[in-house]
């Protein structure tokens, strides 16, 4: 009697544990959590210390007993990193000379990526391969020719420098946003195209009327992206836009570099640094917010968009 | 109507308004047939015309620009106008003495080299664990996500900074934990130990784009194709090297690619570094290190696409072989 229970028991854990083929038992999805879980915890632990950093106070930071929680919660350095970057009115800047862009910037690559899906014509290969190029060659080899043709236009410190080249197809990564609108269109059936075509429709009418709605989710996701790396991108706007439209990333740069020109004590040095992590935050919270409230259409814009389809 | 309906309805009937009359005006005194074919290629020009003027305007001549630039000495008298003066290969000359831009360089290479495949790696394990089932998901997929949003070039230099401009992370890791670890590892593993967490911190974090199209990848698979291998008594190990990677691997070219683009144009990179403190004095110069720069993340491209794309290609040829017997 107590012989049958046991092995009962026995098979039943086994199951429990190991499933009908390992792969939905307990154990492997132990494993899975398990794993993901100290992925996830190294893909936070950079903001995490950050954040801690950030809310330290003078007393934290000089005492050595104290290296990662605050003992408090200090939120000074937040205000003097508010105040440091003049916030609201250099958000708005910011915010300018990202959201324009990238508008602007969806609506040509989905112009361009249309173009190369829909219609046949000499040199298209070849047309198509640049694209590709383009997005492969580091851009320092084409920025200080630009820079000098852009001084010679008047266009530096201004928000010129940055809208020519997204009007024009040569903004950050308007290749990628081009191709993920070339395979979208591929996508759609040419017979939807020639239906049209036959009620009179001329190609201009169909690509407003029938591609744009239909490519909506493609141009969700070019947006977004589009305006995330905008935001994040430095390199450029630091040679382009300079002091004459100073955006929350150049602007904390400069307080950096100036911090670092004049320490005088390790005190102050830690306390800048404190400043300079509270400051990072205060940049990341607009896309933060962005992102918690978009993050399906982030995401599930890739698979949708077909980047994976080549 | 409004403007905006009167413009778009002005370019839909273009074949009824004047400028339609006077494009086929056009094209007959020139005697161009306007067949199907020709109208369609010229509609095509028109969609990526936008494209290909900004192209040849602001990408392609500033690239011969630079070329030029890198061949001669460049000034800006009075900062009106450039002067430039030929030097020859004098710039090419100055970069061998340049110390710090070639250890940036082999800096570069070796980082590639190292990121590159644990990059694809990585992505491509945490993309099977996400794609089981399991709770959670879309969160999980959301933290992964997370540093393709924040991750700018402030906030890159301050944690993962490093030499002159040291980050935040490499110095608490570097200084912490190597001398907690050195209690009971001898010193150059705790070294060791602690940069490769720094460095896996760095490519977790570079990984974000790559994770998510590998994702989409897998659940493009069919669930059925694994259920007849398990019939067959595949085991999940056999069904992953012989279903799974095959089907990835025209995502793990997009990836690599993705990859090595990201790591050559990061705002951490200290070649771009180099390049740009070399642009405050001379042009020229920092127009050749751009060149150099350019060959070698060519080169890196190059090899890399030959070594993922070649083994399709010979495939391919094997399989037309094949057939022709």
């Amino acid at each position: 009697m107590t012989n049958i229970n046991w092995k009962q028991v026995q098979s039943k854990t086994k199951r429990f544990l190991f499933g009908m083929n390992f792969m939905d038992g307990f154990v492997f999805k132990f494993i899975i959590y398990f794993l993901l879980v100290i992925i996830g915890f190294v893909f936070v632990y950079p903001l995490l210390v950050m954040l801690s950093f950030s809310l330290m106070s003078l007393e934290d930071l000089i005492n050595p007993m104290v290296s990662q929680i605050p003992t408090t919660l200090y939120f000074n350095n937040y205000v003097d990193a508010f105040i440091a970057l003049d916030y609201i009115k250099v958000f708005f800047q910011s915010l300018v000379v990202t959201l324009i862009p990238a508008i602007i910037q969806t609506f040509i690559a989905s112009l361009v990526g249309y173009g190369f899906a829909r219609f046949e014509f000499p040199l298209k290969k070849f047309w198509m391969v640049l694209v590709v190029v383009v997005y492969m060659i580091p851009p320092q080899v084409y920025l200080i020719p630009r820079f000098v043709l852009f001084h010679n236009m008047g266009l530096l410190n201004n928000i010129g420098s940055v809208l020519v080249p997204t009007t024009f197809g040569q903004g950050l990564n308007s290749s990628i946003f081009i191709l993920i609108f070339y395979q979208f269109y591929k996508m759609i059936p040419k017979a939807l195209d020639e239906a049209a075509q036959i009620d009179g429709a001329s190609r201009l009418y169909i690509y407003f009327k029938i591609a744009i709605p239909l490519s909506i989710p493609s141009f969700i996701t070019s947006f977004l992206f589009s305006f995330v790396w905008q935001w994040n991108e430095t390199y450029q706007t630091f040679m382009f836009l300079g002091d004459g439209w100073q955006t929350l990333q150049t602007r904390l740069a400069i307080f950096v570099s100036a911090a670092q020109g004049n320490q005088v004590t390790l005190v102050e040095a830690a306390q800048n640094e404190a400043q300079a992590m509270a400051g990072n935050i205060l940049i990341m919270i607009p896309m933060l917010i962005v992102y918690l409230i978009l993050q399906k259409q982030f995401i599930e814009g890739i698979d949708k968009s077909g980047i994976t389809g080549e | 109507m409004k403007w905006y309906q009167k413009v778009l309805h002005f370019i839909a009937h273009k074949d009824k308004n004047e400028l339609g009359i006077d494009l086929l005006v056009i094209f007959k005194v020139i005697k161009i047939k306007l067949t199907n074919r020709f109208r369609e290629g010229l509609m095509g020009y028109m969609f990526i015309s936008i494209w290909v003027i900004g192209f040849l305007w602001l990408t392609l001549y500033p690239i011969i620009m630079s070329l030029v630039f890198s061949f001669s000495e460049v000034s800006m008298p009075g900062g009106q106008g450039l002067n430039l003066e030929p030097n020859g290969l004098q710039n090419y000359i100055n970069i061998v003495n340049d110390v710090q831009f070639i250890t940036a360089i082999q800096t570069f290479v070796v980082r590639v080299l190292i990121y590159l495949p644990l990059s694809i790696i990585i992505s491509m394990i945490i993309a099977i664990l996400l794609n089981q089932k399991i709770k959670l998901r879309g969160f999980f997929r959301s933290v992964f996500f997370l540093p393709v949003i924040i991750a700018s070039g402030p906030i890159m230099a301050t944690l993962f900074g490093s030499g002159e401009r040291g980050g935040l992370l490499s110095t608490t890791l570097n200084e912490e934990v190597p001398q907690q670890l050195a209690l009971f590892l001898p010193e150059f593993l705790a070294e060791f130990v602690s940069g490769m967490y720094t460095h896996l911190i760095n490519i977790l974090w570079f990984s974000g784009v790559q994770i998510i199209l590998f994702l989409a990848g897998l659940q493009k698979n069919n669930k059925e194709i694994y259920e007849a291998a398990s019939i067959d008594g595949a085991s999940p190990w056999e069904s992953f090297w012989k279903i799974t990677l095959p089907s990835l691997k025209p995502i793990i070219l997009v990836s690599a690619i993705y990859t090595i683009v990201m790591l050559s144009t990061f705002p951490t990179n200290e070649v771009l570094y180099r390049i740009n403190v070399t642009r405050q004095s001379s042009f020229g110069l920092a127009s050749a290190l751009a060149w150099i720069y350019f060959i070698v993340v060519g080169i890196i491209l190059g090899i890399v696409t030959f070594l993922l794309a070649y083994e399709k290609k010979v495939k391919a040829k094997k399989q037309n072989m094949e057939v022709k017997r």
